[in-house]
């Protein structure tokens, strides 16, 4: 009895600590492929190891001249005005979701997941054709649009359950005192609801960060971000230039995180999509 | 600053084809302490809401200083109202809290920190002024909703059930420090509760609703010792019922000897306090009588003074709930719950003595 119990303890404690490490394994195994290529300067195969170790390639990305450099900017452009215009629809969008009785309210929240729920790359290419005639192809402006439609269902469900779990009476309580709608908005509820507001415009920045299919029918050739830098590069075998680019693309998705963890609220969370 | 009167004139509040109040007429005065007293859902929510326009009513006046108010937007109509949440905004210290009010009415930054620290301190918060809402007691809460409520100088004071969420004991105290303020400042106050005792002890005059209709308005002794409807006795602490026959002639009610129910001759109130019974059926013959469990006592024998009811019966229960015993009699059927502060055991036959002044009648269908 006592031998059964332990060996089915010690069978239990087995599974667990292997499918532990199958999870790491998959989860930290690309990545650090990725970081090794990021410091490899000679590595060919069989070799199970690079050859030789140096910064040589991070010199070239950062390079005033690179095209790294200029791409990543480009990014960090298009991704903050793709945040722009989303919060420009999702703020007030939210706000009237959660707070009006809207007739056909999950119609509504349903019609911006819609970019979403067909084939990218057709959507992509009609949107790009359409683009072509609004003479959007090939501009920053056509390419952030394109990155907003796919952001904007997040944005405006974060922000909708942001809206929703201001507590009604504290908009009352500021209308009591004798402030008007708008600035009840402005001195209660939006301050309120501003880290599920931020959750969401860091969640639009990834989105338009990581964003590949759309940049690449409606920006390409004019407009290089970074996934297009970093697909061109792979491409041409130059593992080096994409793993720095993938590594960057991190950075804003770990700082994401810490976000999520340290503001947003269990209230918010559970209102999203509701 | 002085408070003024608001008068009420057929008001009809409902939601969608939901009517939640018909025909509210109340007239309250100048300075004057007012409580809304009633069970959930009798409206008296949604009555407050509707002065202090959160809710649109659906026709109606609401004349504040002789002008209507009802379809006024709140910001517009300086009645500044105590939540039941308390409502304080999370992101902003006591201090802002207090003072938002009074930043909307574009007071200078020395005015504003003048007249929050002068309230603060009125308030027992001085040492708090700097704390975010978070960090602060239930009480320390409801102070700093009062201070916000206060620090408008609006004339007319709103609280919806202000002290259901706090410990008795404070409770106690914030009932005297509530109405002391309102005194002093000469607010007029509406105060809303589902508590009998804190509309007794606060209120001036208490409105007594039921499903949306007032059901009675009067002092706290009025509708203490005068309820006028069945509904009124039973929701002010009357709920021992016995179906009584009497006789009317002139001043007195003579009983008819029934079952458990001795023969007895009674005399009519006239007014509050002359010892009579209160008399409010429409006609002699069968009627309800009501009375307190604090109104009746027992008697171990059938000696029964002059100008009682009195009938028998038999203890089925008794608890202690402090001061006197709580007994539970049966009677031809039916129970009653009797305070008595001498001890009988269960089982025992006593004689439920009630004084005249201690029963209310009504009609039997009322």
């Amino acid at each position: 009895m006592v031998q059964a119990t332990l060996s089915s303890n010690w069978v239990r404690m087995t599974t667990r600590v292997l499918t532990m490490s199958l999870l790491a394994f998959a989860i930290f195994g690309p990545i650090t492929n990725m970081l090794l290529w990021a410091v490899a300067e000679v590595w060919y195969f069989p070799y199970k190891l690079p050859l030789e170790y140096g910064f040589s390639f991070w010199e070239r990305v950062f390079r005033p001249e690179g095209n790294a450099t200029e791409a990543l900017f480009s990014s960090i452009w298009i991704a903050l005005l793709t945040v722009v215009v989303s919060l420009a629809i999702a703020i007030p969008a939210g706000y009237a979701l959660a707070r009006g009785k809207m007739p056909f309210r999950y119609l509504i929240m349903l019609l911006f997941l819609l970019p979403q729920a067909f084939p990218a790359v057709a959507v992509h290419m009609n949107v790009a054709r359409i683009f072509y005639g609004l003479d959007l192809t090939g501009t920053v402006m056509g390419v952030v649009l394109v990155h907003a439609s796919q952001g904007l269902v997040f944005a405006v469900w974060i922000a909708t359950a942001a809206f929703a779990a201001v507590d009604g009476e504290l908009e009352a309580a500021a209308r009591n005192m004798g402030a008007g709608r708008w600035r009840t908005f402005i001195d209660v509820t939006l301050p309120l609801a501003l880290p599920g507001i931020m959750a969401s415009a860091i969640f639009v920045f990834l989105i338009s960060m990581d964003e590949f299919t759309g940049t690449y029918f409606v920006g390409a050739p004019d407009v290089v971000t970074l996934p297009m830098l970093l697909f061109t590069s792979s491409m041409e075998g130059n593992y080096q230039i994409a793993s720095i680019s993938s590594l960057i693309l991190l950075v804003p998705s770990v700082g994401f995180m810490l976000f999520i963890e340290r503001f947003l609220k269990a209230d918010v969370l559970a209102k999203v999509g509701s | 600053m002085v408070g003024v009167g608001i008068e009420i004139e057929k008001l009809c509040v409902g939601y969608d084809k939901n009517r939640v109040l018909h025909d509210i007429d109340l007239e309250i005065n100048s300075s004057e302490f007012v409580a809304l007293l009633g069970s959930s859902g009798c409206g008296k929510t949604t009555l407050l809401k509707s002065l202090s326009g959160f809710i649109k009513p659906m026709s109606g006046q609401i004349r504040v200083n002789g002008s209507d108010v009802a379809q006024l937007p709140p910001e517009q109509r300086n009645m500044a109202m105590v939540f039941q949440s308390y409502a304080l905004w999370p992101h902003m210290t006591v201090r802002q809290n207090v003072g938002y009010g009074l930043k909307l009415r574009g007071m200078s930054k020395e005015q504003i920190n003048c007249k929050v620290d002068e309230l603060l301190v009125l308030l027992g918060l001085a040492d708090f002024g700097d704390r975010k809402v978070p960090n602060l007691s239930g009480g320390q809460r409801q102070r700093v909703a009062l201070g916000r409520a206060l620090a408008v100088d609006s004339p007319i004071l709103l609280l919806d059930e202000p002290l259901s969420n706090l410990d008795a004991r404070i409770r106690l105290s914030m009932r005297h420090e509530i109405r002391s303020l309102q005194q002093r400042m000469g607010l007029t106050a509406v105060h809303v509760t589902h508590d009998r005792e804190e509309a007794m002890v606060m209120a001036d005059r208490i409105v007594i609703l039921n499903a949306g209709h007032i059901a009675q308005v009067g002092t706290p002794l009025e509708v203490y010792e005068q309820p006028k409807s069945n509904f009124v006795a039973t929701f002010m602490g009357a709920e021992n019922e016995i179906a009584l026959n009497v006789e009317r002639a002139n001043g007195t009610l003579s009983i008819s000897e029934q079952e458990a129910v001795k023969a007895a001759s009674l005399s009519v109130s006239n007014e509050i306090g002359d010892g009579g019974v209160n008399w409010q059926a429409t006609a002699a013959g069968s009627v309800r009588g009501r009375f307190r469990s604090s109104a009746a006592h027992l008697l171990a024998d059938g000696t029964v003074p002059e100008g009682h009811l009195a009938l028998a019966g038999r203890v089925t229960q008794l608890s202690y709930p402090g001061g006197v015993f709580r007994y539970e009699i049966e009677s031809a059927g039916q129970l009653y719950m009797i305070d008595d502060p001498c001890r009988y055991a269960v089982g025992d036959a006593v004689t439920i003595c009630v004084p005249a002044g201690g029963l209310h009648l009504y009609s039997e269908a009322a």
